[in-house]
């Protein structure tokens, strides 16, 4: 089954990835073939079996809430693309 | 002393500068005058950090005069540049990252400092880790030493090269489904992935939360163990480490294999495996066997060719959940368009390369609604049957011991435009991440003067078991004392 024109603009924006024509038809192409490829899993019978989301079984990792120094803000915002003050400064969320 | 500065193992240098008969600033000039000569050839650095080094090297030195000295003080160190160095630029070999200089170090740096290593460089890599040929960076392609022609394996592949090189005495990489080893067996350097958990990640720019590791490339067994002695252990600041007590690591050396029995699922002799690998790993395990192992050699891991597509499906979904980060507000590129939908589309569009985007995709993909349960869910309960089959193997037998890769060094081109055929060459240790054990890959010979690598995989938080058996390999053989032609 091959991926939609469609499919592959809406994965595009779920991801927020703009992407130009020319990588609309690559992604169709390969990411199907890709897909493809996982239906090797469908030979496993997975009845009963729990998912593994990690590997050493560590489980609600918890800390004390104590008050401890951070990061200057300074030195934070000295990577920002765009700032005003102490923020980063953004485009519009609202129109 | 030896003919030349840069031939020099950790525990090696460290004898000579503390004995005094060297110097951290000498040591330190020897290997910037090589990175000089021969990395606009081989290409592993994306930064040298020369006038850090030579600060730290003086600051060394002044503490080896105390004695205060630990067995990594004075000597140079390349770290893949995904893991963040304060002050000192980190790219992840990605546009998007191409001038972020880290606020922080990560714990593992942090810990070097305390040892008064010296950081030399930081190295290049595929970008944000994701590839196995070091030809996915942004910034350029790392070459293999023993072949200019061919890679160097990735992605941890400007590690390796230098490494192999002797453009650093040891390096640290990053490891999510090979990314350590392969470029150790493609550079026929020693490469170790640890435990899950056993390293804290603090610092280390994710990719795929619940499969990266960071460890050591070496030129020996021992200076592995000795990295390992200053990285490892417990971090807060990363909820994934586990409070263990690190061993010495170095205890374990001693060249008695007698009574471990060592397994070898032959599922990792795939089809398309190149003939010479698997005659030369069946000779390195014979050779384990002589120095007193007991070999099992129809183990069978049914599983195994499940855990390509379960890789490919974890590790770009996880991907693409750690990579919504990069959207142009708080560092990095930025592109300025009128909207914010556009500026962040657009600053994804030219800050990723395409292999990146191409595992956001997928990732997006196995976890959109409708697909979640055929793809990630799924791939996730295989992922349990995988898990399991090692731990039974693990019943019996004390490691198993497998190919690195299939292949030697490819060549640079030969793999870009066919992803599949690129993902086949992690296929011997991507199930090691997938079941978050220990593994280590270390020279096991040659096929045409190209490196083959030996992977010996190990029980959870198992490292000194699977250190002592390479340890008594390698010093029955002298793989790892070759040079390459550089």
């Amino acid at each position: 089954m091959k991926l939609s024109r469609e499919e592959v603009l809406h994965i595009a924006r779920l991801a927020r990835l703009g992407l130009t024509e020319e990588d609309v038809d690559k992604f169709r192409e390969q990411l199907s073939n890709i897909l493809e490829n996982f239906e090797i899993l469908q030979q496993v019978d997975i009845t009963d079996v729990p998912p593994t989301a990690q590997s050493v079984m560590l489980q609600n990792v918890m800390r004390d809430d104590t008050v401890a120094p951070s990061l200057p803000p300074e030195d934070i915002l000295a990577n920002a693309p765009r700032r005003e003050g102490d923020c980063f400064r953004v485009r519009a969320v609202l129109e | 002393m030896p003919d030349s500065l840069t031939e020099l193992t950790i525990h090696e240098a460290h004898d000579l500068l503390r004995s005094r008969q060297l110097s951290s600033v000498e040591l330190n000039r020897a290997y910037l005058e090589r990175i000089s000569r021969v990395d606009p050839e081989v290409k592993a650095f994306v930064t040298v950090t020369d006038e850090l080094a030579l600060e730290q090297a003086e600051e060394a030195d002044r503490l080896l005069a105390q004695n205060g000295a630990s067995p990594l003080t004075g000597i140079p160190v390349l770290v893949k540049d995904v893991i963040c160095t304060r002050g000192v630029r980190t790219t992840c070999s990605s546009k998007i990252l191409e001038n972020l200089i880290p606020p922080y170090d990560a714990t593992v740096v942090e810990k070097l400092n305390k040892c008064n290593a010296v950081l030399i460089g930081k190295a290049n890599m595929d970008e944000f880790a994701m590839g196995s040929s070091t030809e996915n960076s942004a910034l350029f392609p790392t070459h293999n030493p023993w072949d200019l022609s061919r890679v160097p394996g990735g992605s941890s592949g400007g590690s390796a090269a230098g490494v192999a090189a002797r453009e650093t005495v040891y390096a640290l990489g990053s490891d999510t489904g090979g990314s350590i080893r392969q470029p150790a067996g493609f550079c026929s350097v020693v490469g170790f992935k640890p435990t899950y958990g056993r390293v804290s990640r603090y610092g280390l720019v994710a990719f795929a939360s619940s499969l990266d590791q960071i460890g050591p490339l070496t030129q020996d067994v021992t200076d592995c163990a000795l990295v390992m002695n200053a990285i490892a252990g417990y971090d807060r600041r990363d909820s994934t480490s586990v409070p263990q007590p690190v061993p010495d690591y170095t205890q374990y050396l001693n060249g008695d294999l007698r009574g471990l029995r060592l397994g070898i699922p032959k599922e990792y002799f795939v089809e398309g495996m190149q003939a010479e690998v698997a005659t030369a790993i069946k000779a390195a395990i014979n050779q384990l066997e002589e120095l007193g192992a007991e070999v099992d050699w129809e183990v069978s891991l049914p599983h195994t060719p499940y855990a390509l597509a379960v890789y490919y499906i974890i590790a770009p979904s996880e991907a693409s959940a750690n990579l919504a980060r990069y959207d142009g507000v708080k560092y990095g590129f930025s592109y300025q368009a009128p909207s914010m939908w556009e500026s962040m589309e657009k600053t994804r569009q030219y800050g990723f390369g395409v292999e990146v985007k191409r595992r956001i995709m997928l990732g997006t993909y196995a976890l959109s609604a409708g697909y979640y349960d055929a793809y990630y869910l799924k791939a996730q309960k295989v992922r349990t049957l995988i898990r399991r089959e090692f731990d039974r193997a693990f019943e019996k037998y004390d490691a198993l011991v497998t190919p690195t890769s299939p292949t030697v060094p490819f060549k640079i081109g030969e793999k870009v435009d066919d992803p599949l055929q690129m993902y086949l060459s992690d296929v011997c240790t991507l199930p090691v991440n997938i079941a978050g054990l220990p593994g280590i890959s270390i020279p096991a010979g040659f096929a045409d003067g190209l490196p083959i690598g030996m992977q010996i995989i190990g029980r959870h938080f198992g490292e000194e078991t699977i250190l002592k058996i390479a340890h008594a390999y390698e010093q029955s053989t002298d793989w790892h004392k070759r040079r390459p032609p550089l």
